[in-house]
């Protein structure tokens, strides 16, 4: 007597192989979509690159009428708009991650939390909307007036800081950028200073350190890779902000030394000109700043993810 | 002063100092969600719900772009979600430890924090210059890439939370792992995924630059899903910018729904995540 029932067993097995064949179809579409987007933003990009060639990223004229384009000046913008976010977001996201860790009383260490993350899901065009209308006039009435009477006289570091107080610019995309990144640095920093062992930091303490000597010497050495990690998620996130930053940034097409100027970033470019852009060549040099954007966050998120990977790895065999 | 005296004051400087960067992290969420509440509420009327977007200078309301946010939203997570499952359910159930899983596994982590504009211009490249035109259902694919990565990461995370025993005892009773994972694995892992798909559909609905070349915008009321659809992020977009009081308004109250939308979605999927751990603790 069979137990079991052959024609049940196969229409099993078939049930089986589809399903599973469904799954492994559903985890490649992952892949095409990534190749997808490589390939279909080269294929737009190739007209652009073909007539201007290399000079596309070395040039900053951008000039619908004459239809001649380069990349110069929202890379400028790019590269400037986010190291301001980091040199702010870093440090204050450290701190969070410090205070969230070491010295938060455990009662209000999930609220607190919470709204870290929380400030993480707001979206990005309501970044923008509140900084071109609260944060933009603040900067220009109190923030960039003093920065220009304080540190425009300043031998070299004083070009930074020069010209008339226009509310919008670099320095207000970067502001607001810093903002947006902050709970994403804290988050990862927090969770990677978790992943410090108890004993490591006990003994520490046990030495007689503080608080502080324990971070500095004990958990920011041994998480040293995960906090790279996490600083640069960070910076992928910023150099690929669209809607806060085109709030904000001025859309001027030329560099300036001062970071008070209105300026340009590739997202924002491609934002306020795509639906607009009229002409073959015109669209092509737009996507073909979305490859180059595509190119400079693919590294960084990549690298970046490739840190923390490491980090995990490392923690898994600790324990 | 001693040795002493100084690196307790250092300690000082520096654990004030990170209570100054909470207190500013926190500050600025207050500070973005008083400006949303008391611009916001003053262009809160019924009028919003009932009446199109109005032309520059008139008055009117949001409906167009409320209907068309909640269609491109729905269809982005009917369309994103069950392969996001699927993938997840692969890289945890059947492919753990194989080398084309560790790259998808990266891969979707990139894809999870690459710029949504680069999507946009994908979908525009692919689906838009070859139907010719802006649609709806361009909108809908760019937000399903968009909640493809966040509904993988977290299937895949709560399924490998279920208990190996479980998994062990279907497959003692004869079951396939396809049977085990319809009928032990999802239903084990339920809330986990529900989580997910919540924090898909507020990560999309407040997505704005993939949107600004699929979609479009429409100004009047439209359920065709292969012509332009006005939608909540882009009308927010344009009438915020646009120099008269009455857009700015609507921009505002717009705003405003928008994020406690998306705050009470991300609300809700942490309780839920919180009730699913109590859970496994007892």
């Amino acid at each position: 007597m069979a137990i079991i029932d052959p024609r049940h067993a196969a229409k099993q097995l078939i049930y089986e192989r589809v399903f599973r064949a469904a799954t492994l179809c559903a985890a490649i579409l992952v892949l095409l979509i990534l190749g997808g987007v490589a390939i279909s933003l080269l294929r737009g990009a190739w007209p652009a690159l073909q007539h201007f060639g290399f000079a596309f990223v070395e040039r900053e004229i951008w000039n619908p009428v004459t239809d001649e384009y380069g990349a110069l000046a929202p890379i400028y913008g790019t590269v400037l708009t986010s190291v301001i976010a980091m040199l702010l977001a870093v440090p204050a996201g450290f701190g969070i991650a410090l205070f969230l860790t070491e010295l938060c009383p455990p009662l209000l260490k999930r609220p607190i939390g919470v709204a870290v993350e929380l400030l993480a899901a707001v979206p990005s065009i309501i970044f923008g909307i509140w900084g071109l209308f609260v944060l933009a006039p603040v900067l220009q009435r109190y923030v960039q007036p003093w920065l220009i009477a304080h540190l425009g006289g300043l031998p070299v570091a004083g070009a930074l800081f020069k010209g008339p107080p226009y509310g919008i610019g670099l320095l207000t995309a970067g502001v607001v950028l810093a903002i947006m990144v902050l709970p994403f640095i804290a988050a990862t920093m927090r969770d990677v200073f978790d992943t410090v062992p108890q004993m490591l930091k006990e003994s520490g303490y046990g030495l007689g350190a503080t608080t502080w000597e324990v971070m500095w010497n004990v958990v920011v050495p041994h998480s040293r890779v995960g906090i790279v990690g996490g600083i640069m998620l960070g910076l992928g996130r910023a150099l690929g902000e669209t809607m806060a930053v085109t709030f904000v940034i001025g859309n001027a097409h030329r560099i300036t030394a001062s970071l008070l100027a209105p300026g340009t970033t590739i997202s924002s470019t491609i934002a306020n000109e795509f639906t607009e852009a009229v002409g073959d060549l015109y669209t092509s040099s737009l996507i073909a700043l979305g490859l180059l954007l595509f190119l400079i966050t693919f590294s960084v998120i990549a690298a970046a993810q490739a840190m923390l990977r490491r980090l995990e790895r490392r923690a898994g065999v600790a324990v | 002063m001693s040795r002493r005296t100084l690196r307790k004051a250092k300690n000082a400087v520096f654990l004030s100092l990170s209570l100054i960067a909470t207190m500013t992290g926190l500050a600025c969420l207050a500070a973005i969600l008083w400006t949303l509440l008391s611009r916001g509420v003053a262009g809160m009327s019924l009028r919003l719900f009932t009446e199109m977007t109005p032309p520059p200078g008139g008055q009117g309301g949001l409906l167009n772009a409320l209907y068309g946010s909640a269609v491109m939203t729905l269809l982005g997570i009917l369309i994103g979600a069950p392969i996001g499952v699927l993938a997840g359910t692969h890289l945890s159930e059947y492919g753990r430890g194989s080398r084309l899983s560790t790259l998808i596994r990266f891969i979707n982590d990139v894809l999870l924090s690459a710029p949504s504009i680069i999507i946009g211009l994908f979908v525009y490249e692919i689906v838009v210059i070859r139907m010719g035109h802006f649609s709806a259902i361009a909108g809908a694919l760019s937000l399903a890439i968009l909640a493809i990565p966040v509904t993988l990461r977290t299937t895949e995370d709560m399924l490998n939370l279920v208990p190996t025993s479980m998994k062990d005892s279907s497959a003692a009773l004869g079951a396939y792992p396809w049977r085990t994972t319809l009928s032990v694995l999802y239903p084990a892992a339920r809330s986990g995924i529900v989580t997910g798909l919540l924090l898909a559909v507020a990560r999309i609905s407040g997505e704005t630059a993939p949107l600004l070349f699929t979609a479009l915008n429409n100004q009047f009321w439209s359920t065709q899903l292969n012509a332009p659809m006005a939608n909540l992020p882009v009308v927010i977009f344009q009438f915020a910018l646009s120099p008269y009081k009455d857009w700015q308004n609507l921009a505002w109250a717009g705003a405003l729904i928008i994020t406690v939308a998306i705050l009470l979605l991300s609300i809700s999927a942490r309780v839920l995540l919180a009730v699913l751990q109590a859970d496994r603790g007892a």
